[in-house]
């Protein structure tokens, strides 16, 4: 951090040499001498890691659009928009993993909203202090348990509840809605939706938890000098933290769209478009963990690729959108 | 509005108990020293153990580490440092869009990036994978820690004539040092943890295999090809790599947030 002590101390030493040559030299002249070499190579190096880190993104999109071009060219636009996976006939379309992704997702963050909403409001307003760091350190733990210990307790625990409890119990009250009909195999959209809940919780509750946190204790404190009740003022609160929470939204939406192992296992694998919850789907990062290495023709590689690429573009714009809608918040904030 | 809270923070706690106590419960009966020294049986045939992908995992990590550590930790020293730029802003910001990648999109760049072109899957493009992982987390965390070092540090250093190359590398690097080791073995934990990328980089090897250029096995997808099995006792084992995972990096969390807590007192 270059604070201006930090850039006269650099001036004044020189080329560290003791006693330092004047500085009367100008200042814009100065701004180009290499003052020590050792400065020079230390900076541009670190600069230089800097550089890589910044290429990776864009490496990362170069060479996925390189890897998948003959896809690119065959299919085209309808890629999207095709439901036929058939790696028999090479043909291709991504419809199915998109409608998978999307809907376990989506089911995903509407169970998890009000859930990490409420925790969220719970360690920022109501928490009694010494509660506050051990709880939301255990909420952070959902985070770090690896995706594949999901997948494993839903095939071993979820699963087994949802086919043998949960759906029959939902098919014979709501049968009727085409959204719970059909066979309980456990396996399926709903499967998938839960166990990515779980998993997008921690991230919704941290990120509103912050956001909700550096709301200013003003606007609290003014409501319950004009009698709000509790309540009342934490939809005040939560009505300005309104970005903030929706960034947090988009985050975690990105990750559920990416998240690969626990959905594999649970999600049936069947590339249909189906209306019922209780169907087999299958999401896109599913499909790439399944026939990724055994794709045997070259354009079936290209349309596995070419479906990374999609699930790239899709995570890449949720997080930068989510990533510039928190940062303006919390600097918005910090200057009040 | 209390009690929908409460209710909520019950209910996102749960889970977490429950999936522990239940790789607990389940793994600890498979948990014997056979899963950590012994190679895995033959198909049907009871017993066996892991010992090939612990190391298989090590190498991993290790390799992925030898490539993602100098780049991390460097860029994060770039973004402390000299990061106030519009140049070091794009930085941090493309480092916080490459956490938010998918593991298997980079999963699927290493495959294209190092097994096209050798021909052949191996351990290598796995630890490329994991080093691609590991690069946005150990970059912040060593951003973060450098950043709390105070500024009078640096400012003494250079005061007393020492160049600025030598005061980061001699004073403030060496505060920091325990924050970026932790945040560094929590990163190598999470990493460890992973499964998708190694799914069609370093594939898979039910043999012992300690060689970098050949497909390898690891714990995460011993995990995976376990937990899919009709065998009883595999899936035992499942549980049971599943709770060691689990155990490593509740152990680091717990650390990492031990040593980098905020002492109130020292303001």
């Amino acid at each position: 951090m270059a604070t201006p002590a930090i850039e006269t101390a650099q001036q004044i030493q020189g080329d560290g040499n003791f006693p330092a040559p004047s500085v009367s030299s100008s200042p814009r002249k100065n701004r180009w001498r290499i003052h020590n070499v050792g400065d020079f190579v230390f900076e541009n190096l670190t600069r230089l890691f800097g550089f890589v880190v910044f290429s990776l993104v864009f490496l990362m999109a170069f060479e996925m659009y390189r890897g998948s071009h003959l896809s690119i060219e065959k299919f085209g636009w309808s890629f999207l928009t095709t439901s036929t996976w058939d790696p028999v006939q090479d043909q291709f379309g991504a419809l199915p993993f998109i409608f998978g992704t999307l809907g376990s997702s989506l089911l995903a963050l509407l169970i998890a909203l009000p859930l990490s909403l409420g925790v969220a409001v719970f360690l920022s307003e109501l928490c009694p202090r010494w509660l506050e760091q051990p709880l939301s350190f255990v909420v952070e733990l959902l985070a770090a348990i690896p995706s594949i210990v999901y997948g494993l307790w839903g095939v071993f625990v979820l699963v087994p509840w949802l086919r043998i409890t949960v759906e029959p119990f939902l098919r014979k009250s709501l049968g009727y809605i085409p959204l719970f009909s059909g066979p309980a195999y456990g396996f399926g959209m709903l499967a998938s939706g839960l166990i990515l809940a779980i998993m997008v919780l921690p991230i919704i509750t941290s990120i509103s938890r912050d956001v909700l946190k550096s709301i200013p204790s003003l606007q609290r404190e003014a409501a319950f000098a004009l009698g709000a009740t509790r309540w009342e003022t934490t939809r005040i609160v939560l009505r300005s933290a309104r970005s903030g929470i929706l960034g947090a939204t988009l985050l975690g939406l990105g990750r559920a769209v990416g998240e690969t192992m626990a959905v594999t296992m649970v999600i049936g694998n069947r590339p249909e478009i189906a209306a019922s919850l209780f169907s087999p789907a299958y999401s896109m990062a599913s499909v790439l963990a399944n026939e990724f290495a055994e794709a045997t023709t070259e354009i079936y590689t290209h349309a596995l690729i070419e479906i990374a690429l999609v699930l790239f573009v899709i995570t890449v714009i949720l997080n930068a959108l989510a990533r510039l809608i928190v940062w303006s918040l919390t600097r918005k904030f910090k200057t009040a | 509005m209390t009690s929908f809270s409460l209710l909520c923070v019950v209910l996102a706690v749960a889970p977490l108990i429950l999936i522990f106590a239940y790789s607990l419960i389940q793994g600890l009966g498979a948990l014997n020293l056979d899963f950590f020294l012994q190679m895995p049986k033959p198909v049907g045939e009871e017993g066996g153990g892991m010992a090939n992908a612990i190391v298989g995992t090590g190498i991993l990590i290790g390799l992925g580490a030898l490539i993602g550590l100098p780049v991390g930790i460097l860029a994060g020293i770039y973004l402390a440092e000299y990061g106030d730029s519009p140049f070091g802003t794009a930085v941090r910001f493309l480092a916080d869009v490459l956490s938010g990648i998918p593991s298997i999109v980079v999963g699927v760049v290493a495959y294209i990036l190092i097994v096209l072109p050798m021909g052949h899957f191996s351990a290598l493009a796995g630890g490329v994978a994991l080093a691609i992982l590991m690069v946005p987390t150990i970059t912040r965390t060593t951003e973060e820690m450098i950043r709390l070092v105070p500024q009078s540090f640096r400012e003494a250093g250079l005061a007393l004539g020492i160049p600025r190359w030598k005061t980061t590398l001699r004073i403030v690097l060496p505060t920091a040092l325990k924050g970026i080791t932790t945040g560094i073995l929590l990163a190598l934990a999470r990493a460890a943890g992973e499964t998708a990328p190694l799914l069609f980089t370093a594939l898979g090897n039910r043999f012992w295999s300690t060689s970098i250029m050949n497909p390898i096995a690891s714990l995460t997808v011993f995990i995976y090809d376990y937990a899919k099995a009709p065998f009883e006792d595999w899936n035992r084992q499942a549980w049971a790599a599943s709770f060691v995972l689990i155990f490593l990096i509740f152990v680091l969390s717990i650390i990492f947030r031990f040593v980098t807590r905020q002492r109130y007192d020292q303001r």
